[in-house]
């Protein structure tokens, strides 16, 4: 299970990294989110697949009787997908606004903040 | 009452702390809980913008107030250490407080609330309304919850958080420009943070535990099986793109100039210090063995951070873009003691980022007071600044020293602890980078000084006070940049006491024995 689960993971490693090369905002806030599913499924993953038995303890003994499933993980990864969906929302609200704004989704030509051919600082009085 | 009964009768010693917590160890959360409860009820209240100014202020009061005091507690008793939910640990999450991570919550408020009173001429009723200082107090809860954490998966929890608070600090007003370098830091801000996430799973994977103490006391037997070198090299990644180090600083000047001015003050000091403390965290008390293993390759990178970064400002015309780089050869100059890792180096180090969050500050400020006197952030306009306000170039002056670490500001006795761990570690090309870096420093702020303030305004011939471009900045300003301006004056002139703090905070990454005692007292867990 664990080895089916690593190459998925690397498949939407690789995905998500293409897709992040690319120049245009849309796709690369597309990449950072399959990016975050990667990150994820690897935290999945490392909390190892037990078993799929709810981590419920008998009333009464303190300890668990059977092999159950990692419950830190999910945690772990609700925690990371409520914050990645905040950020996804956010960027893609900022991308659209940058887009209306500027006019383009191509980062090459986003050069307002930093315009091209700046003369050099005055080198005298 | 009968629930009761049975959880009475299960023994829960082995899992939970028993009896209250004491008053005195709540001061481990004020610094990162006044701000987020402040912050609270400035959204509630966000139609009666006029308090806003007045409660951030309080509440950063508080804020440095409670820093302060477990700063000194910190010292005086060693590391403080409180779990949530009273779960022994590693089960709960602990926020553990030793002198670094209690050294930088201090001074990180204390700029904050320096921001907070120049926020108050800077920022309009529209940013207020927009949410700048509710931003600014979630912002901050998240840097201190980032130094004063023990929880690595934590750790990344408060990145966050101050992460999404910056971003709406980053476009407030949303021109053009802010947008565009939004773009680019939001991007690249949170591929950093993805990264560091990836990197954590992949750390609980192999130790199963996410407790830093709890890292430090089983990494020695994992070392052998574990992929710990991989996870390091990682961390370096993701930190160092946080930290702005070279090759992955390319966020910082496309964007740190882009918003107002108090926000990139308050950016420029203290967010990519988070990145420098969250290295100097895991490497050195986490993973000692992989820092040793990486430092020929940390001490690379910052020695062209360094460097390059201050090239970067000689080549700007804008005081802020020179400001921005400014921030990044300082970052250069943090992963030098990082890559010595020796105690006198580390100090230096800590030091340094002390000074660093004062003195960037300052000078995001000190561009904003020009920009107000002389109309203009460009050295081709700025001019005749010495004459309309002689007091504003005073300070600029003692910015300028500081910034490039020259007597008698604050600058000066970090770097000179630094040079002085390169020399003994046999780093000798470390030392020179780090001297050459300072030297460009003074050229690149010296310029400043020289064009905006020694050169006559093309208008000063004829004798009026009001000429032209340069006016007055108004003397709100000059307070808080008074108020950065005395810490800075009082390590330069009488560094023993932080020499000493900085030994002590160095000590205490450098053997972690005593912050692991503080989380497990009994060794069990």
């Amino acid at each position: 299970m664990e080895s089916a689960l690593s190459v998925l993971v690397g498949l939407f490693f690789a995905v998500s990294i293409y897709m992040m090369l690319s120049k245009h905002t849309i796709r690369i806030v597309l990449g950072v989110t399959i990016f975050g599913n990667a990150v994820n499924l690897t935290i999945f993953t490392a909390g190892r697949v037990l078993r799929e038995v709810p981590p419920i303890i008998p009333e009464d003994v303190v300890t668990p009787q059977t092999l159950v499933a990692n419950p830190l993980p999910q945690a772990l990864i609700l925690t990371a997908i409520v914050i990645s969906f905040s950020f996804f929302c956010f960027l893609l609200v900022l991308a659209y606004r940058a887009y209306q704004e500027l006019g383009t989704d191509d980062t090459d030509e986003m050069r307002v903040a930093e315009p091209k051919g700046e003369g050099l600082p005055p080198l005298g009085y | 009452m009968a629930a009761t009964e049975s959880m009475n009768s299960i023994d829960t010693s082995a899992a939970m702390i028993a009896g209250p917590t004491q008053l005195a160890d709540w001061l481990v959360l004020m610094p990162v809980v006044i701000p987020i409860v402040a912050g609270a009820v400035l959204l509630m209240a966000r139609h009666e913008v006029r308090l806003h100014a007045m409660i951030a202020i309080g509440a950063l009061g508080l804020a440095f107030a409670g820093a302060a005091g477990l700063l000194y507690r910190v010292v005086t008793e060693g590391t403080l250490v409180m779990t949530m939910g009273r779960w022994v640990p590693p089960f709960g999450i602990s926020f553990s407080a030793d002198a670094l991570g209690a050294t930088f919550a201090t001074a990180a408020t204390f700029v904050a609330l320096a921001g907070a009173i120049f926020a108050i001429r800077d920022i309009d009723a529209t940013g207020r309304r927009y949410g700048f200082y509710p931003f600014l107090l979630l912002m901050m809860a998240g840097v201190n919850g980032a130094f004063l954490t023990g929880d690595i998966f934590n750790l990344y929890v408060w990145f966050e958080v101050f992460v999404i608070a910056s971003f709406g600090l980053l476009i407030l007003g949303s021109e053009q420009r802010q947008l565009d370098g939004a773009t680019k830091y939001a991007i690249l801000n949170l591929v950093a943070t993805t990264i560091f996430l990836v990197t954590t799973g992949m750390l609980y994977g192999t130790f199963g535990t996410l407790n830093m103490a709890d890292i430090a006391r089983k990494a020695p037997q994992l070392r052998e099986s574990g992929p710990l070198m991989t996870i390091a090299a990682l961390y370096l990644l993701a930190f160092g793109m946080k930290a702005a180090a070279f090759p992955l600083n390319f966020w910082l000047p496309a964007s740190y100039h882009t918003p107002r001015i108090v926000t990139s003050a308050l950016f420029g000091g203290l967010l990519t210090k988070v990145g420098i403390y969250a290295l100097l965290r895991v490497f050195l008390t986490l993973m000692p063995v992989e820092r040793g293993v990486l430092s020929e390759l940390i001490a690379w990178l910052a020695a062209a951070t360094m460097i390059l970064g201050i090239m970067g400002a000689l080549s700007q015309s804008d005081v802020r873009r020179i400001a921005g780089f400014v921030v990044i050869s300082g970052i250069g100059v943090m992963l030098a003691g990082l890559a010595l890792g020796s105690p006198v180096g580390v100090a230096g180090t800590v030091l340094y980022a002390v000074h660093s969050i004062l003195v960037m500050t300052a000078l995001y400020l000190l561009a904003g007071l020009m920009h107000e006197a002389g109309g203009s952030y460009s050295l081709h306009e700025v001019s005749g600044l010495y004459r309309s306000n002689p007091f504003l170039a005073a300070i600029a002056l003692a910015v300028v020293l500081a910034a490039s670490g020259l007597p008698p500001l604050s600058g000066l006795w970090p770097k000179v602890m630094l040079v002085k761990a390169s020399v003994d570690g046999g780093a000798w090309w470390l030392a020179f980078a780090i001297l050459l870096s300072g030297f460009l420093t003074t050229i690149a702020l010296g310029r400043v000084f020289i064009l905006a303030f020694w050169r006559n305004s093309p208008t000063a011939g004829d004798d009026s006070a009001d000429f032209g471009g340069a006016g007055k900045a108004r003397p709100g300003g000059y307070m808080v940049l008074g108020m950065l301006a005395l810490p800075m004056i009082a390590i330069g002139v009488y560094p023993d006491p932080f020499m000493q703090l900085a030994d002590v905070a160095a000590a205490g990454l450098l053997d972690p024995s005593g912050y692991i005692q503080a989380v497990f007292p009994g060794g069990g867990g």
